[in-house]
């Protein structure tokens, strides 16, 4: 009786569980494919395969000069959202300031209100000052955007470290900013670069701000392919799809391998 | 004393916490020295909360006023969604996607989280794998393979005419099919993982507890089980719910007009129209309601449970 019933559910699981999986992959599996295709346009399955619309993806100024947009907004806007998340994780844990929490909670802010009225609100802001169109505009936007992921991953990193490794080294006659670079940073150094990995993907993906912020001259890869989707629909788009897809897996892998060097199995 | 079983549900929950939500509160450390005196560190959070004000908190300050200045000081664009049929209509197509799409993720969520918690490691591997790609993987990249997966001739339809499901291709895309469709999958994970890191902290030993003393594995699941993941289960579910409120990618895609959001409704009133009155009440509105409900949910759960 009693193990018919859990016989039951451990079925009615793994039916969930597979049906599951299949709905969260399958449609990458698919773009996948697709961007392969031989045929011109989306058409599954692919009557043959070619790699015409890489090749497209590539000779076409449109993508190439996104894909360099994205880079110019990417680089310096991971930057220094990991700079200055770090920097405010390690004062909101580890400092005794009044008012941590709220802090904490208030730097949270930007992934918690929807995209859209970030977006609508530096629109609006950006007019008056010119920002509108410009790399510093998309910049500014994507650091807002990006801070709070590296501010959760460096925390809870901080949270799970031993403080008294800090205070040892204070003990042992350390000055506070050696303890800091000795000890402190190469224990939390994974965590900040599992935040700076994600805030690269997230600036990447970013698609709202952007499409408020941008301009046909300065135009990331989301914002164009956003414009693509609307409009007429070719395979290309599969193939620039692909290659997100290929990012967003080398970035899970990796962020994965450096959870596993900080002692924090993903399971 | 942290058991082994604890930490590792506090180091998952918090290395997830990342896409789903809440600052945790630091600990209280008990700290030895000079507890009255402020830390130098406060000057690490100086550029954070700089830019957080200057360009977060001002900008969406100035739009919200702007519902209550423009085009003229008073309640006016209040006023004009109450009594404007359309406006009316999005704002009730918002809430009733949010509150169909809510239950759909939990149910599917709920096997999936139990799984990923009590299956064989190599099953809890895989499934966190899965359910993390996607997580990972732009959002508009997921959109568009929906778009190609359900269009009239996909793989999905001719699956089901296949299968001699339907006779005719059904229509999936751009009506309420699509956007749930997309809807969901973009939101499971938002349910699983809350889900997930309640129940790596319920004790084993509760269930075993209550089969022995005679519940039968419904009964000590309904009784037992069910409420100790009550907490995580409401966190996943307020979140999937606020998240779709301010959806706007998955309904301009998937959608059809019928299904237009807030989202979508205030990009049109600027966009569109300039009419920044009217999008500074929509923001309002949508902040509003998200903000009762994160409220709400902490008052009954208490973020901070959840978050370690």
């Amino acid at each position: 009786m009693k193990g018919d019933g859990l016989d039951r559910w451990r079925i009615f699981r793994g039916t969930v569980c597979i049906l599951a999986a299949l709905y969260l992959i399958a449609p990458l599996v698919i773009v996948v494919i697709i961007s392969f295709s031989a045929a011109s346009f989306l058409q599954f399955p692919p009557p043959g395969l070619s790699l015409r619309w890489y090749q497209n993806l590539f000779n076409s100024p449109a993508w190439t000069d996104s894909l360099g947009v994205s880079i110019k907004i990417l680089i310096p806007s991971a930057s220094i959202a990991t700079l200055l998340g770090t920097a405010a994780a390690v004062a909101i844990v580890r400092g005794r300031i009044a008012g941590a929490s709220i802090i904490g909670a208030a730097l949270m802010l930007p992934i918690l209100v929807p995209g859209i009225i970030t977006a609508a609100a530096l629109f609006g802001v950006y007019r008056g000052l010119g920002l509108n169109g410009t790399l510093t505009g998309l910049i500014i936007g994507h650091v807002v955007i990006t801070m709070p992921y590296v501010v959760a991953t460096v925390s809870s990193a901080l949270k799970t470290m031993d403080p008294r490794l800090e205070d040892a080294a204070a003990t042992l006659g350390a000055p506070p900013f050696a303890a800091f670079r000795r000890v402190t940073l190469p224990l939390l150094a994974p965590a900040i670069l599992s935040g700076l990995l994600f805030a690269a993907v997230a600036s990447f993906d970013e698609l709202i701000v952007s499409l408020f912020v941008s301009s046909a001259r300065v135009r990331p890869v989301a914002v164009q392919m956003w414009s693509n989707i609307r409009g007429d629909m070719d395979p290309t788009i599969a193939a620039i799809a692909s290659l997100c897809f290929a990012f967003a897996l080398l970035a899970l892998l990796a962020e994965m391998i450096l959870r596993r060097r900080t002692g924090v199995e993903p399971t | 004393m942290e058991t082994d079983l604890t930490r590792k549900a506090s180091n998952v929950a918090s290395a997830h916490a990342i896409r789903t939500d809440e600052a945790d509160a630091p600990p209280a450390l008990p700290r030895r020295s000079s507890a009255g005196r402020m830390d130098v560190r406060i000057l690490l959070l100086v550029p954070a909360l700089l830019l957080l004000v200057v360009a977060f908190i001002g900008p969406v300050g100035m739009l919200l006023s702007r519902a209550f200045t423009h085009p003229q000081i008073g309640m006016q664009n209040f006023v004009d969604l109450w009594e404007r049929r359309g406006y009316l209509q999005v704002l009730w197509n918002t809430i009733t996607i949010a509150a169909i799409a809510t239950p759909i993720c939990v149910l599917i969520g709920f096997p999936v989280a139990h799984a990923m918690t009590h299956g064989s490691a190599r099953l809890r591997r895989w499934l966190i794998f899965i359910v993390l790609v996607p997580f990972w993987t732009s959002l508009l990249v997921r959109t568009f393979a929906n778009v190609i997966l359900l269009q009239r001739n996909g793989p999905l339809n001719a699956m089901l005419v296949g299968l001699g499901l339907t006779a005719e291709p059904l229509p999936l895309l751009y009506n309420i099919t699509g956007l749930l469709f997309g809807a969901v999958q973009v939101l499971l994970p938002f349910v699983i993982f809350p889900l997930h890191a309640a129940m790596l902290r319920v004790d084993p030993t509760y269930m075993q507890a209550a089969l022995t003393l005679g519940a039968g594995p419904a009964r000590a699941f309904l009784r037992v089980y069910l409420p100790l993941t009550m907490p995580g289960l409401l966190t996943g579910a307020t979140l999937v719910f606020i998240s779709t409120l301010g959806y706007y990618v998955t309904p301009a895609m998937l959608g059809g007009p019928r299904q237009t959001m807030i989202a979508q409704l205030i990009q049109d009133q600027i966009a569109q129209f300039g009419n920044w009155g009217i999008a500074g009440a929509l923001s309002l509105l949508l902040l509003l309601v998200s903000g009762v409900m994160l409220l709400l949910l902490q008052l009954t759960v208490g973020l901070k449970t959840v978050a370690r």
